[in-house]
């Protein structure tokens, strides 16, 4: 009996979190896939009506806003912190004396609360106190950078503040990228008389696509989740010019009292995250079980 | 007196029969080797002695008692693991006296029993250290160390030289067949090294596919191998076959041809084969003496001169390869024709 | 990795190198000036009166110190309609995290342990599916927790806020733990299931003594995500019983008075100290941790 109890032990410790995954997770996408078939508004209704939330989601000018807003921001937001984390870490991995001391520079953004964040971004950007202001202030009246207030270029103000955030940890990531690569791998071109450029691009980099992987998923997810930012840099203004699906979610869900397009706008970010993740964790597991 | 006895033990992982049908007896103080191949389920016989693995069906006897439901730690046992398994966060006199304290043994006879053992391996001066601390060697030694403090009924060695190296092997396999006369502890030790099995064991298992394959004293099992996989397996460089037909069945022995030979009176070890059957004559490199006049003709391939010993392997006519050893360092050179002759009660037939 | 700046004899390419050398530091100091300027200005600016900021440059250092910002941002700047400064909601913060980050790592040490090693069947599949959980937008359940809390009476309560951080922690947790424990031999069990150990006292007396390293970077990972989370802070909290970075979005956008940017900028440091601390103390756990939760396996 107590050798019955000893052996079903760990499924017992196990037993709570599974089901608190079972229901919190996967039962709350269930709950929030089924009300967004909904006509709910300030309350949920549970009567199926198709997908009337659906068709009015891509309707709406907003919700078109956000949504493209999403692909400018991720893709611009990717891509750069990409490019900017891999010159540091390459650079980096020149010997510098000092090292320790830059990488903690360059990392320490990430300690930081978006909200943080934003808000030291919106007081940089402010045009009447910022740097339009310190630039004027220089004697170069007529130099202008306004983009917080900009409708056409305020997204790029997060982009700004995204990539500044984030792309010490792509450094991070690349650069234990680098020194991980097989030592006797980079003596043997060395001493077939590779230059060192060709060691990087022909060697290195492309021997890193893992962490490449790894680090357009962290971003990609980051892009995706982004909230805290847009509220505290703009607040999705001026007007919704810098919505986001996250924001456009939670403006349905806690201001408008329209839980029906809440409910469809995060099953749709939801779609985005399952079909950049899935492929990613399936080929993860995959490797592992045959590894 | 039986100290350890299986009978019938079965195991099977998803409908795969590692173990079958394993029946085997140990006696009080006896040095019991398992020998296999990888995979033959020797450790998995171990462990199930143990009780980290559950048993599908039979029985597991240890002291008298039926063992099948209790856990490890009630079943007088002590284990020795491959990787040693020291628990790296206590010093090594934690490491003997973890289970002494989870028993609620007393502090002073803990102490006394630690020492007691540490004194039989000669490591007193490492009580305090780390395993981190301590070279291969000296781990080795703490593992049996923690196994002897428990006072077990029966030792269980889980392939404990394989992390070791060479020189290394060789000494603490000396320690260990040492240990054993003086502490007289009933042992089982799994390993795959069929030099570890010759030297250590009072009795060899062979064991092959989760089956017994035969069971004795080393040199027995060396002159009378039950069957082909036990004549092969133990013995270095391995024994040679050839193959032809049996004639002449009488009793024990029998009259084989083939590969050019003619031999009467050899071992009979299928008692099932008739005359004409096809069977396979085994001979051990080392049974075969330089004969110009011999009927065993080959052409030499390769010789391997270690200095202890020279092995000569060569080619039938019929192309069967074969071994020669010898403890002399004869003149022979690859390319050379030459004959052998054996005596024929040293050879078997399978 | 290898030395790529392998030095030859000091001939016709050495003066060239220095050059490239050179143009190196200087590229990587204009970078750090570059991650730098937000939090100089932000204490700078934190240390200036408003008439200063209104006349002086952005990039200026404060012609004369004045600490007045940072009291009014701990005790006096409004949020709304209070205006006891960010002082209670630093420490709702403190008492949301300090249980949620011990739960969390309690659960993921236990979760991770099972996993790694007390396999059965099952077991991989509900790690895969712990893991998915973590990647999940939070979005797309806040509407049922909203309501659940509610159910529960948990709504706009400190608990309800520690429960939710627990339940969305457990993924990151498990994986933390789970990782570091595969490494840890299985013969490590077995003996200590010879000498006499059940499951809880191996966890107990072999696990948890071996995992301080895992433990640092999980406490680490736990707090960072909970202290600098907002969206279930502003989602699931109420007047009172807000964490810091909801209290200090409410003084930056509050739109009653003057603008008091030094007050914004002493609050967003009030509210970035705790982690700001954390990392540059531990900052080799901090980037294990932001390593290990992205490099997966």
């Amino acid at each position: 009996m107590t050798e019955w109890l000893e052996n079903q032990l760990p499924k017992m410790v196990l037993a709570p979190s599974f089901i608190a995954v079972l229901v919190f997770v996967y039962g709350f996408i269930g709950w929030t896939a089924w009300v967004s078939l909904t006509r709910s508004k300030l309350l949920p209704k549970y009567e199926l009506k198709g997908f009337v939330q659906y068709d009015k989601l891509f309707a709406s000018p907003r919700w078109d806003t956000a949504f493209g807003n999403l692909f400018t921001f991720g893709i611009l937001f990717i891509v750069i912190a990409m490019v900017l984390g891999l010159v540091l870490a390459i650079m980096l991995d020149q010997k510098i004396r000092v090292e320790g001391a830059i990488r903690t520079i360059y990392l320490y953004p990430m300690a930081l609360s978006m909200i943080v964040t934003g808000t030291a971004w919106k007081w940089i950007l402010n045009p009447g106190l910022g740097i339009e202001a310190t630039v004027r202030g220089w004697g170069f009246e007529n130099f202008s950078f306004d983009w917080v207030v900009n409708p056409d270029f305020a997204i790029y103000t997060i982009v700004i503040a995204a990539v500044w955030q984030s792309s010490g940890f792509v450094m991070a990531l690349f650069l234990a990228g680098l020194r991980s690569v097989d030592e006797e791998i980079i003596k043997a071109a060395q001493v077939d008389g590779i230059p060192t450029w060709r060691i990087y691009s022909s060697i290195i980099i492309p021997s890193m696509a893992p962490i490449f992987l790894s680090a357009f998923i962290v971003l990609a997810h980051l892009a995706i989740k982004s909230f805290d930012l847009v509220i505290a840099l703009t607040g999705g203004g001026p007007g919704y010019s810098t919505d986001l699906p996250a924001t456009y979610m939670y403006a349905m869900a806690f201001s408008r009292g329209d839980i029906g397009q809440a409910a469809s706008s995060a099953m749709v970010m939801m779609a985005v995250v399952f079909t950049i993740v899935v492929p990613y964790l399936y080929s993860e597991l995959r490797a592992k079980n045959h590894g | 007196m039986a100290q350890v006895e299986l009978n019938n033990v079965n195991k099977s992982f998803a409908h795969v029969d590692v173990i079958r049908n394993v029946n085997l007896e140990i006696n009080k103080g006896e040095f019991v080797v398992f020998v296999g191949p990888s995979g033959c389920g020797k450790s998995t016989l171990l462990r199930l002695i143990a009780g980290l693995e559950t048993l599908t069906s039979g029985e597991i006897v240890i002291a008298d008692r039926p063992v099948m439901d209790l856990p490890p730690s009630e079943r007088g046992i002590a284990m020795v693991f491959q990787s040693y398994a020291l628990y790296p966060h206590m010093s090594v006199f934690h490491n003997m006296a973890f289970s002494l304290s989870l028993n609620k043994v007393p502090k002073a006879e803990i102490k006394e029993r630690v020492e007691n053992a540490a004194r039989i391996l000669q490591m007193e001066h490492l009580l305090d250290r780390r395993p981190a601390a301590l070279s291969g060697g000296q781990r080795q030694r703490v593992a049996i160390g923690r196994a002897i403090v428990r006072n077990p009924d029966v030792f269980l060695f889980d392939e404990p030289l394989s992390n070791l190296d060479a020189a290394l092997r060789h000494d603490t396999r000396v320690e260990i067949a040492k240990l054993h006369k003086q502490l007289g502890a009933t042992t089982i030790y799994v390993t795959h090294d069929q030099v570890e099995a010759m030297t250590l064991a009072d009795k060899i298992v062979v064991l092959k596919d989760g089956e017994v394959m035969q069971v004795g004293a080393p040199m027995e099992l060396f002159n009378q191998p039950d069957n082909e996989f036990v004549a092969s397996f133990l013995g270095s460089p391995k024994m040679n076959f050839f193959e032809g037909t049996l004639a002449d069945v009488s009793g024990e022995t029998a009259s084989f041809a083939g590969e050019g030979l003619n031999v009467q009176g050899v071992r009979l070890v299928s008692k099932n084969k008739t005359a004409g059957a096809s069977v396979k004559l085994g001979i051990r490199p080392q049974h075969l003496t330089l004969d110009p006049s011999g009927s065993l003709k080959g052409e030499i391939t390769l010789v391997e001169r270690l200095g202890t010993e020279t092995v000569v392997e060569l080619s039938t006519s019929s192309g069967t390869s074969f071994r020669f050893a010898s403890p002399e360092s004869p003149d022979l050179e690859v390319g050379q024709t030459v004959a052998f002759s054996f005596e024929a009660e040293r050879a078997h037939l399978f | 990795m290898a030395d790529l700046t392998y030095s030859q004899s000091p001939s016709k390419g050495s003066f060239g190198k220095l050059i490239l050398r050179w143009i190196l530091y200087i590229l990587l100091a204009l970078f750090a000036l570059y991650y730098l300027m937000p939090l100089f200005v932000m204490v700078t600016t934190s240390l200036k009166s408003l008439e200063e900021i209104r006349t002086g440059s952005l990039i200026a250092l404060p012609r004369e110190i004045t600490f007045d910002a940072w009291k009014t941002a701990w005790s006096g700047a409004c949020t709304g309609i209070q205006c006891e400064g960010l002082q209670p909601y630093f420490w709702n913060s403190v008492l949301l995290a300090v249980p949620a980050v011990a739960l969390s790592t309690l659960i993921g040490a236990l979760n991770g342990y099972v996993i790694a090693q007390w396999q059965f069947r099952g077991a991989n599949l509900i790690f895969s599916l712990m893991l998915f959980g973590c990647f999940i937008p939070f979005q797309v359940v806040l509407l049922p927790m909203a309501r659940l809390l509610g159910m529960m009476g948990l709504a706009g309560s400190i608990p309800g806020l520690v429960f939710v951080h627990v339940i969305y922690g457990i993924g990151f947790t498990t994986l933390f733990f789970r990782n570091y424990y595969v490494s840890i031999p299985a013969e490590l069990v077995k003996a200590a299931k010879v000498d006499g150990a059940n499951f809880f006292r191996i966890f107990w007396s072999i696990f948890l003594p071996l995992s301080l390293p895992i433990i640092v970077v999980t406490v680490i990972w736990q707090f960072t995500q909970i202290w600098n989370d907002f969206l279930f802070g502003v989602s699931f909290s109420q007047a009172g019983t807000q964490p810091i970075t909801v209290a200090l979005n409410n003084i930056v956008n509050s739109t009653t008075g003057v603008k008091e940017y030094n007050v914004d900028m002493a609050a967003a440091i009030i509210a970035a100290l705790p982690t700001l601390f954390v990392y540059v103390f531990a900052g080799k756990y901090f980037i294990r941790g932001l390593t290990a939760g992205s490099v997966k396996g």
